[in-house]
């Protein structure tokens, strides 16, 4: 096996809102091609943690390297840079509601590509047809099922071929075949394009099918006390909230 | 039973007896459903209190024939006292389903410090955090400017990202869609300044003068004011209202992780179109205020047509009517800044979002106001 390329470095995190601190020391890598998934309880700061590290909220304390780029010390440019070889889907699927599913997905190409617009309308067939939605490059957001929203976000989250796919909740508000079959996606979309995936969730069933690392936010600790491999921490849970959480608090 | 003491009646559905020494027996019979109403659990309390010394209570069943959350918010309240005067509650001869939801809702104790303190802050930390709001929003309202005026640099030079499809529509939206209310308002207010006109200048024989009057009252601010407002109540709280449910949905935070800038692809088209909207919607309102002027002169005052017309060409310049434009333009800006701000700052609920649209539409309206007298000085000042 090669040497595990880091692809984000976390070190010593605070957040907070506020005078407020949610977590702290929060130190942990993601590595190339990991499945990496942020788990815990509701309240701890799952979704916060993922905005510190796409750059929608700054940190209150500590350093996120993207590769061996300071990320919030970096310049504006820079970030945006690093930005553009991200893709993110949000828990509620944020699709531009005033514009079409093709429009949302040739958006981004537009932008950061020079394709003409035959190419762009071919790359967006692709993207639809990958997440199972050929054939509805016309329907506006609202037209469709909270799945398809769901798959619809990811084809334009996957529209660059990005270095990293964030995922908040994928599977919330889905049915466990529609969340078995995004799982399905996502490794597939891991096997196929080496991309590196992190996710924020608590649907057990996800963690232990696709994670390959994790780390776990514990809320009373206001920190992390566990991370590595999911099925791993379950044989040999290091300790009773981690065990609590990944068997249901099941006895 | 001689050890009992005599039973106080409290409501009809308790009773309170005493067993031995120092243990309470609180016996529930009777219909304890929220439809009946509640008995308060202040005398069972008083009667506890006063019965020292207590070392138990047992609560009982002794023919409770229907029970719902009633009943649990009554033993809640009489357990949780219990256990803050330490105590012990002994529940077994209550119903099965009773004491199993009594045991899951006291399973996870109420979180320290969740709860929200009520009351009213104390004088200097409301003051504090009051100035602390009004230096974010300040801080808010300068960044955005900011933004704005990089945004629309990058506009000239021909690098900012947005989609024309969005600004035609954005156009149309604000343009001719404005015609009909445009047209009504302003043709009524041109009637009532000739009408009120008309009245005092009657007095003198005068009434030629209406023409002077509405001519330039329309033309030199009111067209401008009037599309103004129309503007801010119409498409300024639109604006907000799309802006502020984008914020909602997370579709901001979806631009910006994409790198694409958010004042670029929704504030700069909605600027654009008022822009180049609001001029002409002012021209346009002035030209229906004339005419409203011209229905009362010739109509009411029984003016020669091209008399009035005569007038009111000849109370017009070129100036007045580019002052009237340069105000209209200025409007547009303030009001497409001042919704979009708005909408940018919404917070994430749907009630935030009504809030956005009204806190848009007077933000504008004040906006108007003392940009028109500001300009109003600056025109004294430079003697136009």
């Amino acid at each position: 096996m090669s040497m595990p390329e880091p692809v984000i470095t976390v070190r010593d995190l605070e957040m907070g809102y506020g005078s407020f601190v949610l977590m702290r020391d929060l130190t942990f890598t993601v590595n190339r091609g990991d499945v990496f998934i942020i788990m815990g309880g509701s309240g701890c700061g799952k979704s916060t943690l993922l905005k510190i590290l796409v750059g929608l909220k700054q940190p209150s304390r500590g350093q996120v390297f993207h590769g061996d780029v300071n990320f919030w010390d970096a310049d504006v440019e820079v970030r945006e840079s690093i930005q553009r070889r991200f893709g993110m889907l949000y828990q509620s699927g944020a699709l531009w509601s005033s514009m079409t599913l093709a429009e949302n997905i040739a958006l981004p190409l537009e932008q950061y590509t020079k394709l003409g617009t035959g190419q762009i309308r071919e790359v967006v067939a692709l993207k639809l047809a990958l997440v199972g939605l050929a054939g509805f490059e016309d329907f506006y957001p609202s037209e469709i099922s909270g799945g398809m929203k769901k798959r619809a976000a990811l084809a334009r989250a996957m529209a660059l071929d990005p270095d990293i796919l964030f995922f908040d909740e994928p599977s919330a508000g889905l049915d466990p075949v529609s969340a078995r079959l995004l799982d399905d996606l996502i490794l597939e979309l891991r096997a196929s394009l080496n991309t590196t995936i992190v996710i924020v969730t608590h649907e057990l069933a996800s963690i232990f099918a696709i994670g390959n690392n994790s780390v776990f936010l514990d809320v009373e600790a206001r920190t992390m006390t566990a991370s590595g491999d999911p099925n791993k921490l379950l044989a040999a849970p290091p300790n009773p909230n981690v065990h609590k959480f990944l068997t249901r608090g099941e006895k | 039973m001689s050890t009992r003491e005599q039973s106080v009646p409290l409501d009809s559905r308790i009773r309170i007896d005493r067993y031995g020494g120092d243990t309470l027996a609180i016996r529930l019979s009777g219909d304890w459903k929220l439809d009946q109403g509640l008995p308060s659990t202040a005398p069972v309390i008083r009667e506890i209190e006063s019965r020292q010394p207590v070392r138990g209570v047992i609560l009982e069943d002794v023919g409770i024939r229907g029970w719902d959350s009633g009943l649990l918010t009554f033993l809640i309240k009489v357990v949780d006292f219990c256990s803050t005067a330490g105590i012990p509650v002994t529940a077994d001869a209550l119903p099965e389903g009773v004491r199993r939801l009594l045991a899951l809702a006291r399973a996870v104790p109420a979180r320290a410090g969740a709860r929200k303190e009520s009351g009213r802050e104390p004088f200097l930390p409301r003051v504090g955090s009051q100035a602390l709001s009004v230096w974010r929003s300040t801080r808010e309202t300068v960044d955005f400017l900011g933004e704005t005026a990089i945004a629309f640099a990058r506009l000239l030079r021909g690098k900012a990202t947005f989609r024309r499809s969005d600004l035609s529509l954005l156009l149309q939206e604000c343009g001719s869609k404005a015609l009909p209310i445009v047209s009504l308002i302003s043709l009524l207010v041109g009637l009532i300044l000739g009408f009120v006109g008309a009245i005092q200048l009657r007095m003198f024989g005068a009434e030629v003068f209406v023409a002077d009057i509405v001519a330039i009252a329309m033309v030199r601010v009111m067209g401008a004011i009037m599309t103004g407002i129309i503007m801010a109540g119409r498409t300024g709280a639109a604006f907000a209202a799309q802006i502020g449910t984008m914020q909602v949905n997370e579709e901001i935070d979806a631009l910006k992780t994409m790198g694409i800038s958010p004042v670029e692809f929704l504030v700069l088209p909605r600027l654009i179109a008022l822009i180049i909207m609001m001029p002409l919607l002012c021209a346009y309102a002035d030209l229906m205020g004339i005419l409203g002027g011209f229905v009362v002169g010739v109509g009411m005052l029984g003016i020669n047509p091209v008399e009035y017309l005569h007038r009111t060409q000849e109370a017009l310049t070129l100036t007045t009517f580019w002052i009237g434009l340069f105000h209209s333009l200025v409007f547009g800006v303030l009001v497409a800044l001042a919704s979009c701000l708005r909408g940018m700052q919404c917070g994430r609920s749907a009630s935030d979002v009504g809030a956005a649209a009204t806190r848009a539409v007077v933000t504008s309206i004040v906006a108007i106001i003392v940009a028109t007298a500001i300009i109003t000085f600056l025109c004294e000042v430079l003697g136009l």
